[in-house]
């Protein structure tokens, strides 16, 4: 099976994030860069499947020169090879025009599985695989929380707010896993040596035949006007328990009107 | 005055969806609210008196088979074409997994601009949305297309406004692409009856100071007390004290409810993301230092197990 895996580089959730006051974009140069944390489960379980399965496993991120960085990281898990999109054109892309130079690359690997994190913690839209799917034409299993691959029969446990649904499609497919689906591998010493070796194909807009004026900020189908930060929140009354917090409390909530 | 469109999310035991009431709401502002229900067979029959009730001038709807038993595509096709028949001023939905996917396929339909998780939409279709933890606020614009925008549950308080709307069927013509994911099961795990978690005015959450699966009755009882619903950090659900969908913050839900109680949470960055938009936050924990005593507006420093039985006890006493 040929599985292609999405990674996305992201600011360290852990940190501060800030957009850049001149254009909005994310900040991503004063910010810890690091793989986009639902990603990993979709590493670790296209590396399952073809361990299972037999397979090539294939990483496809888009980003600036720096995602470099963590493409090396994500093959020290253990995918055979990556495929790297960056242009200088590319800055400052919607989600939109993403998912056009993604769909684009995703067909010169025409991969039977796609893989990808079911949101990415910078923009948190959980838009891309169902963009990828449309274009594609492909099926699209999004949210799983477990994946069963049975020849070329793939069935999720899609996670809902009620509870989860089965649901089915032969590939080709794209899939979004959360990070309930298994607990990734850490990368090993010879892991990280081996990553250093393995191939990485740098792809360029002119290599996927698309013109400059139809991504970037230039192609961009939507416009930040704006941005703030927001004032931080201040705490308020903090008492200490002696006794009859318990109470103090809903007496609290009463003045609110909570109770 | 041109439609916005709304689509409507409702679920088997709760009908309508606060969130889409929410939506009707702010339609208004934006143009004539139409609704648009997408089901199986007989969906929008019992959804319509409510869709009615909050200011819906016109409800679509859509029902087949085909709709319920496929995952999300179906729906885009069929917005996607009534979109280009009434060319609405705007289309809203809701910024939930099924929002988003559904505005993600008619963005690509439709080469349209995509904006997720707006909490404020002004008459021009200019939306303000948080981003990084809800530490920053971003106004924004679509540029190509109209305005599709996904709203967070919780952004605007829903008004009653009564219309009578006329209910269109419409036809549902699928491409063969759009039945590739088939729903073959749903499994229901919600217990009770609280309200769920991103829609509910109260969230009462509890963290790894709860300590077991058991003890977690206790952050249950003081939900049930408040009518508020369940919450957990991440550090409670790997743990295996609570389910997943439940968790709240950066990889979990984010809720934005009135009040949010946190008990024997730490208050880490991660979790912050997920309810520091809250408007009235609450903490118990033991640690005076712990960094959720930062954003609280009441911080109770003690152990909740003394805490919380005797404020569940407080609250049922003046029920
Ligand atoms: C990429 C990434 C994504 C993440 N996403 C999320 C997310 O979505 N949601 C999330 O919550 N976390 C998330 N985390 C994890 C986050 O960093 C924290 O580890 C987690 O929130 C801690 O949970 P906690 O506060 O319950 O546990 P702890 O930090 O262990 O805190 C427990 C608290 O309970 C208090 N306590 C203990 N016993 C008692 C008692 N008897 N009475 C009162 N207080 C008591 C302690 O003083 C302590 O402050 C994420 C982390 C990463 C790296
Ligand atoms: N620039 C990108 N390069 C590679 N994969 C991406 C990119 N953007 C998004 N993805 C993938 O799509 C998933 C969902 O992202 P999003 O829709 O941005 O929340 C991520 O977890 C990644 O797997």
């Amino acid at each position: 099976m040929k599985i292609v895996v999405l990674v996305k580089q992201v600011p360290d959730s852990g940190a501060d994030r800030h957009l850049r006051p001149d254009d909005h974009t994310v900040d991503r140069g004063s910010a810890n860069n690091v793989i986009n944390e639902m990603d990993e489960y979709a590493i670790e379980e296209a590396l399952r499947i073809a361990e299972a399965n037999g397979g090539e496993v294939t990483v496809l991120s888009m980003g600036p020169e720096r995602a470099a960085e963590s493409i090396r990281k994500a093959l020290s898990m253990g995918p055979d090879k990556a495929v790297h999109v960056t242009d200088d054109a590319l800055a400052g892309s919607c989600a939109v025009a993403t998912s056009a130079v993604l769909a684009a690359a995703l067909r010169t690997l025409a991969p039977d599985l796609v893989l990808c994190g079911a949101e990415s913690t910078d923009g948190r839209v959980q838009v891309m695989p169902h963009m990828l799917a449309e274009r594609l034409g492909v099926a699209a299993l999004t949210g799983a929380r477990k994946l069963t691959v049975d020849g070329g029969t793939l069935t999720i446990e899609r996670q809902t707010e009620e509870g989860y649904e089965l649901v089915t499609a032969g590939t080709p497919a794209v899939v979004s896993v959360w990070d309930t689906i298994n607990e990734p591998r850490y990368p090993s010493f010879k892991g990280i040596m081996a990553a250093k070796k393995k191939p990485v194909q740098v792809l360029g807009l002119a290599d996927l035949d698309i013109p400059a004026e139809q991504v970037g900020f230039a192609g961009a189908t939507s416009v930040v006007l704006e941005h703030s930060q927001r004032p931080p929140r201040s705490g308020g009354a903090k008492i200490a328990d002696e006794g009859d917090a318990g109470a103090r409390l809903v007496e609290f909530l009463a003045t609110e009107k909570f109770v | 005055m041109a439609e916005v469109l709304v689509v409507v999310e409702a679920t088997r035991a709760f009908g309508v969806k606060k969130v889409t009431l929410e939506l009707l709401t702010l339609a208004r502002e934006l143009g004539t609210p139409a609704a648009v229900v997408l089901g199986g067979p007989g969906a929008a029959g019992e959804l319509t008196a409510r869709l009615a009730e909050y200011g819906a001038a016109k409800v679509y709807a859509a029902e087949s088979e085909q709709i319920d038993g496929h995952l999300v595509a179906p729906k885009a096709t069929v917005l996607a074409e009534l979109i280009r028949r009434v060319q609405p001023a705007a289309v809203l939905l809701a910024s939930t997994q099924e929002g988003k996917e559904i505005a993600a396929r008619l963005a690509v339909k439709l080469d349209n601009g995509i904006l997720t998780d707006a909490v404020a939409v002004a008459a021009d279709g200019t939306a303000t949305q948080v981003a990084f933890a809800g530490g920053t606020l971003v106004t924004a614009r679509v540029t190509r297309g109209l305005p599709l925008v996904t709203v967070r549950p919780n952004s605007v308080a829903p008004v009653a406004a009564p219309a009578e709307p006329a209910v269109e069927q419409l036809a549902v013509t699928l491409a063969a692409t759009d039945t590739l994911a088939r729903v073959v099961d749903r499994v229901a795990e919600q217990k009770g009856s609280r309200p769920e978690l991103t829609e509910a005015s109260v969230v009462v959450s509890g963290g790894r100071g709860v300590g077991s699966a058991d003890n977690f009755k206790l952050v249950e009882e003081m939900a049930d007390a408040l009518g508020g619903a369940v919450g957990a950090s991440r550090a409670a659900v790997d743990s295996g004290f609570y389910p997943h969908q439940y968790q709240v913050g950066q990889t979990g839900k984010t809720v934005s409810p009135q009040l949010y109680v946190a008990l024997g949470i730490s208050g880490a960055i991660q979790h912050r993301a997920g309810m520091q938009t809250s408007k009235t936050i609450v903490a118990v924990n033991k640690d005076g230092e712990a960094p959720i005593f930062e954003l609280a507006d009441y911080g109770v420093v003690g152990d909740l197990f003394k805490v919380v039985p005797q404020a569940v006890e407080e609250i049922r006493k003046r029920a």
